[in-house]
């Protein structure tokens, strides 16, 4: 096998990992603060991918710059759904939550079948196809630029935590539920203001994402598994651990796809996945609870 | 007292139900039945000893494809089958269980754990040529006209009364199951394992055992499900979607309740078939549109009647102890 070749998937398994991570980002915040898992998360990156088809349709908006008001909108989602719905959950037992998310799931799954048809869409900017070579090497520019975006939102949420005094707070109830009550921390507005930032992650992701794959109803549930596998890989609740999670699986998926038959690089993943929550459930980045 | 004359009746209904109904009802009356079986079969698992699989798919699809290989290459009929169904199962519950419990994983990453060897175990199918990969398990589909109980293949009325038989023999046995030593440890475990552990319950031996029962419940509708449908394929059998739809039934019923499964079969069944009648009734037939108000009657459901709608159905009728 020609060695240009592996270096080529390398990066570009990085690359799309990064988006990866990106998306995975925002369950693991939302897991790590509001302590419910997002069964929809897949189906929430859908949505987003087909809101940066239906901007680059209407107005010939480029998926980078359509990723602000997609991001923007979900925030407001985010938000209503946690305070509307998932706030009065966070004291049920996890059966309950997950039926909550299926149902949420489900109707988001169907409406877009509904909104869009079945068909599978996509968006062809001017510079899809276009790349740098460097030597025998070659990066796709959408690619690199989906990396860069991921990096940089992943870098401001990062930042926001570190640094506001709202993200201080969100960290606060994340640490101790009670003891953020007792201080007078308003924690279902907190939570639902969490869950925006993680749809606002998605929605970014989303609109990545579209560049690389077609994007139909049903895509989903598998790309909710991946978020989970990503998370857990990395460490659920640990944002770092989220991103290299993120790199690490979509190296292996790239890598799986080029030596082994790639219908099965996804057992690859699982299998990851099952040794992870044997040998170290907190995740390679996790804290131990 | 009450209760037991419901059941006669219940169970009297339910006997004569196929001699009164045209096929298509008789068809949905066997898929209720199997969603209650299938659905008794998880609730021992976490209605009654409170780990939550997600997985579940994972023994129904293994069960099926068990009986059916056999048979498909052999001719060795399912009710020898069925047995290798069970132990395969069984074997792969309790190194489930016995990984996931000496590791100490419990709750969401449990869950977790169970989806992910359910989707290995499918991708796995999806590579095994003796099973047909993805490209499916086809048995020979059976005459109809005829009984053939040792091959297990005949008309639908066969079918319905052997899964109506098993979904009264799980409701015997966990009748029982709920009323032994084990029920009441499980419950303990279920409400506060660490508190369980402290009155000297060994938790490990006893989730132990609820995962082996619940396996070798669900390898049994495994079977059921691939003489009654003759087609077996791993994108299917083994989905996550497969999964949920196993556990919808007892969680809208009521979880942990010996009648919430069976309710919330017939619920969920009627509820589904009923939006379709509607939907065409008033000409809404656009692709997706049912699956949003099955959505939408799931989440007021899950919303107001968190414990399930057997519960607060058991208290009107005085049926509560």
């Amino acid at each position: 096998m020609p060695l240009d070749l592996v270096v080529n998937v390398t990066i570009a398994g990085v690359l799309t990992g990064m988006v990866y991570g990106l998306m995975a980002l925002g369950l693991s915040v939302i897991f790590g603060v509001v302590r419910v898992v997002n069964f929809a998360h897949g189906e929430m990156m859908t949505i987003a991918m087909y809101a940066a088809v239906s901007l680059f349709a209407a107005f010939q908006l480029d998926p980078f710059l359509a990723a602000i008001p997609v991001a923007a909108g979900f925030f407001v989602l985010g938000y209503l759904l946690q305070a509307g719905l998932i706030n009065p959950f966070i004291t049920r037992p996890e059966h309950s939550q997950f039926m909550l998310m299926v149902a949420v799931a489900i109707i988001m799954v169907n409406g877009m079948l509904i909104a869009f048809g079945p068909d599978a869409r996509n968006v062809q900017i001017a510079y899809q196809l276009e790349s740098w070579e460097i030597g025998k090497i070659l990066l796709d520019k959408p690619r690199v630029y989906a990396a860069l975006m991921a990096a940089a939102t992943s870098a401001a949420l990062f930042l926001f935590f570190k640094l506001s005094l709202t993200g201080k707070a969100i960290r606060a109830c994340a640490d101790n539920h009670l003891g953020a009550l007792v201080v007078g921390l308003n924690v279902k507005h907190l939570y639902a203001l969490t869950f925006g930032l993680g749809a606002a992650c998605v929605a970014v992701a989303g609109c990545m994402m579209i560049l690389f794959l077609d994007v139909t109803p049903s895509l989903g549930p598998s790309y909710t598994l991946l978020a989970f596998i990503i998370v857990i890989v990395g460490g659920l609740g640990s944002l770092t651990g989220a991103l290299l999670g993120g790199v690490l699986i979509g190296l292996s998926e790239a890598l799986a796809g080029l030596f082994i038959q790639p219908s099965a690089k996804s057992m690859f993943c699982y299998g990851l996945l099952i040794l992870v929550l044997l040998f170290r459930p907190q995740g390679l980045l996790g804290k131990k609870s | 007292m009450k209760q037991k004359v419901l059941l006669l009746v219940l169970f009297a209904v339910l006997l004569i139900f196929p001699k009164v109904v045209n096929p298509y009802l008789l068809s949905v009356g066997t898929l209720i039945l199997y969603l209650a079986y299938t659905g008794q079969a998880w609730n021992v698992m976490m209605g009654f000893a409170g780990q939550l699989s997600l997985g579940h798919s994972l023994y129904v699809g293994v069960g099926a494809y068990a009986a059916a290989a056999i048979f498909v290459h052999y001719g060795i009929g399912p009710w020898a089958g069925v047995w290798l169904a069970i132990a395969v199962c069984v074997a792969i519950g309790a190194a489930i269980g016995f990984l996931a419990f000496r590791f100490g994983i419990s709750g969401v990453y449990f869950a977790l754990l169970t989806i992910a060897f359910a989707e290995f175990t499918r991708i796995g199918f999806d590579h095994l040529n003796w099973t047909g990969g993805s490209g499916g398990l086809f048995l020979k589909v059976a005459q109809r006209d005829q009984i053939d109980l040792a091959n297990f293949r005949g008309p639908p009325e066969m079918y319905y009364y052997s899964i109506l038989i098993l979904v009264f023999a799980a409701l015997v046995l966990c009748n029982y199951l709920l009323k032994s030593k084990a029920g009441y440890y499980w419950q303990a475990i279920r409400e506060n394992e660490e508190a369980a552990q402290a009155l000297g319950i060994n938790t490990f031996r006893w989730k132990m055992l609820a995962v082996v029962i619940s396996s070798a419940m669900t390898a049994v509708s495994g079977v059921f499900f691939a003489f009654y449908y003759n087609n077996l394929f791993p994108e299917q059998i083994f989905h996550i979607s497969r999964s949920i739809e196993i556990i919808l039934a007892p969680i809208i019923g009521g979880v942990g309740t010996l009648f919430g499964p069976i309710l919330g079969a017939v619920v969920l069944t009627v509820l589904s078939d009923s939006i379709t009648e509607l939907l065409a009734y008033f000409g809404w037939e656009i692709p997706g549109i049912k699956q949003v108000f099955y959505g939408i009657v799931l989440l007021l459901v899950i919303m107001f009647l968190p414990h399930g709608i057997w519960p607060p159905l058991a208290r009107k009728l005085g049926l509560a102890k």
